[in-house]
């Protein structure tokens, strides 16, 4: 009895907010599971990936050396922390991508008759566990650039890689949940969409400094992907930042992932009520 | 008086299409796929949706749960508003369209329920027991083990409607839930409905093309034609008002002549020297049997159908009875 009015008066319900989630997320894992062939495959597939873009990093420095003021060694910790992030992002909400197929399977339309935000349980859908190997090459990549650089460890150097890795991650997933977004407006758009996800990616994982002003402020602060990796790479290696770009802008990597999540909400709001306008 | 659940006044819905028109330049027409409707359904009601594909039966459905935005005019849901109160409103009511799939593909049909039971957050003891209660009724005990994608039509339908009903709504919407069933199918699954509406008073809402849902299921029809409603009435009544009457066909064992005296009846044909005729009877002033016993006084009767008048004639014959 008391415990029907404490319902009643909070709002809880069995399980708290989080259970619904829960329940998708552990039915997607295990049907992952039921599929080990599969799953082997794609986390091979994952691996080559990587590590063609690791080659194609390689082959450029083994020509040139210095790229933007960075070499090899720093572009190491560049490459993984930006792969890391990313790839965790992709890992967490990276379907959300392929939100044509959710509208055409009439999954969309089965989210809005049930009690949960929409967004929360296009994220929540999927989780693919494959993606693992991918963070797997971004992690061991960040690795060997913090041990081949000489970084002098501090409490403040571990705080930041923290920070760069959660509010990076939280940086990514934005620009995924913006790419879905347009694709209300753009079904079939995945191409045009793809700059936000893959362009971002790519972007991060290059020194900022050896683009032109205006891609400098586009990827600074309007898509702030320089935040993800170059300017905690540049701020652990002790570097300075080019113009428009200085080193202590990294302590705001929060304000930018919130800015990234401010404007990907706005963008899926204008989306949601585009598909409920009959567009979709 | 029992409540209104649901409430439409002058809502319409307008889609923007663009279309070739003369020469190089595309032209935009509007389009209204609903107009100006206003109609209500109180609660323990079941109402039969009838309209040929494109007469706006799905669209105001989207406007009912939620998905849709009206053009203008209002909707009202379980006493809710359906777009901007979603949320609260996808917990009194249970959707199924026919043509989609609310459950987990990859996984058992078990499983689908279990996390639909989390995903409404219902006391564990709670959904156990409704998820107990609705596989025996439905008869889906053999099923639960299957990955979704296995299911036959039939079973994958069963469980769309346990899906939604798991939750206990407190109103049913069913779009063409009986679209490719076979007949034992659509039989087992329109006696589930009665049952479920007499033990849980849940209101229902359907949209269909087979006229047996609606004989079998509603109490009253709403005809739309066109975005508008053009009926709203008895089955039976809809009928009379159309000249839309059931046929009585018969073969004989031997050829005789145009049965023409039977009461409450038209003579419409006969083929074949009289071996085959067809008589044509109103459903409000006779029944098939006494029309069938009235035929066996004559002559001797050794076979038999009845066909039933087609929704999409009867809706057509109201559009022209209209103009």
């Amino acid at each position: 009895m008391m415990a029907d009015v404490l319902e009643v008066a909070t709002g809880a319900r069995p399980g708290g907010w989080a259970a619904p989630y829960k329940a998708v997320l552990a039915s997607r894992i295990r049907a992952q599971r039921a599929y080990p062939a599969g799953f082997a495959l794609d986390i091979v597939g994952s691996w080559l990936v990587g590590l063609t873009e690791f080659g194609e990093l390689f082959v450029i420095f083994h020509n040139i050396g210095i790229l933007g003021g960075l070499d090899f060694h720093a572009m190491l910790l560049l490459f993984g922390l930006s792969n890391l992030s990313w790839s965790i992002a992709d890992m967490v909400v990276g379907h959300v991508d392929t939100l044509p197929t959710y509208v055409r399977a009439g999954t969309l339309d089965a989210f809005f008759l049930r009690p949960q935000p929409v967004l929360a349980q296009l994220v929540t859908s999927e989780f693919s566990l494959r993606r693992l190997a991918r963070l797997t090459v971004g992690l061991v990549t960040m690795c060997v650039g913090l041990v081949i650089n000489d970084v002098t460890w501090s409490v403040a150097v571990v705080g930041l890689l923290v920070l760069a890795i959660v509010f990076g991650t939280a940086i990514f997933a934005a620009c995924f949940v913006a790419a879905a977004s347009l694709q209300f407006f753009l079904i079939n758009g995945a191409e045009l969409t793809n700059t936000f996800t893959y362009g971002g990616s790519y972007a991060s994982a290059q020194p900022a400094a050896i683009f032109p002003t205006p891609l400098k402020l586009v990827f600074g602060f309007l898509v702030p992907v320089a935040f993800t990796s170059y300017l905690p790479t540049l701020w652990i290696l002790g570097l300075p930042g080019p113009s428009l770009l200085p080193t202590w802008l990294v302590w705001l990597l929060p304000v930018a992932a919130a800015w990234s999540w401010a404007m990907a909400l706005l963008l899926w709001s204008w989306g949601c009520r585009h598909y409920q306008g009959g567009g979709g | 008086m029992s409540e209104v659940i649901i409430e439409l006044e002058e809502l319409t819905r307008e889609f923007v299409v663009r279309r070739k028109g003369d020469g190089r330049r595309r032209r935009r027409h509007t389009i209204a796929a609903v107009d100006a409707m206003s109609w209500s359904v109180r609660a323990g009601e079941s109402v039969g949706y009838i309209g040929a594909n494109g007469a706006g039966k799905s669209t105001t459905i989207k406007m009912l749960s939620g998905i849709l935005v009206p053009t203008s005019g209002s909707v009202r849901t379980c006493g809710l508003e359906p777009v901007g109160q979603r949320r609260d409103l996808a917990r009194r009511i249970g959707v199924v369209f026919g043509q989609r799939s609310q459950l987990w593909w990859d996984l058992p049909l078990e499983e689908s329920f279990s996390i639909l039971a989390a995903i409404h957050q219902l006391d564990p003891g709670r959904g156990k027991s409704r998820t107990d209660e609705l596989v025996e009724q439905l008869e889906m005990g053999e099923t639960l083990q299957t990955p979704v994608r296995q299911l036959s039509l039939g079973q994958r339908m069963r469980a769309e409607i346990a899906a939604a009903l798991l939750h206990e709504p407190a109103l049913l919407i069913l779009d063409e839930p009986t679209i490719g069933l076979d007949v034992l199918s659509k039989a087992r699954l329109r006696e589930f409905l009665i049952h479920e509406r007499t033990t849980h008073g849940t209101t229902l809402l359907l949209t269909t093309h087979d006229m047996g849902d609606i004989e079998r299921l509603c109490d009253r029809v709403l005809v739309v034609d066109r975005g508008r409603l053009v009926y709203d009435g008895t089955l039976p009544g809809l009928a009379g008002t159309v000249g839309a009457r059931r046929m009585l066909v018969v073969d004989l064992a031997a050829p005789a002549a145009d049965l023409v005296d039977v009461p409450h009846t038209t003579h419409v044909a006969s083929e074949a020297d009289g071996l085959r005729q067809r008589l044509a009877f109103d459903a409000e002033q006779t029944t098939a049997a006494e029309v069938l016993a009235a035929v066996a006084e004559r002559v001797e009767v050794r076979d038999l159908s009845i066909e039933e008048p087609d929704i999409e004639d009867v809706v057509r014959r109201i559009y022209q009875t209209q103009r």
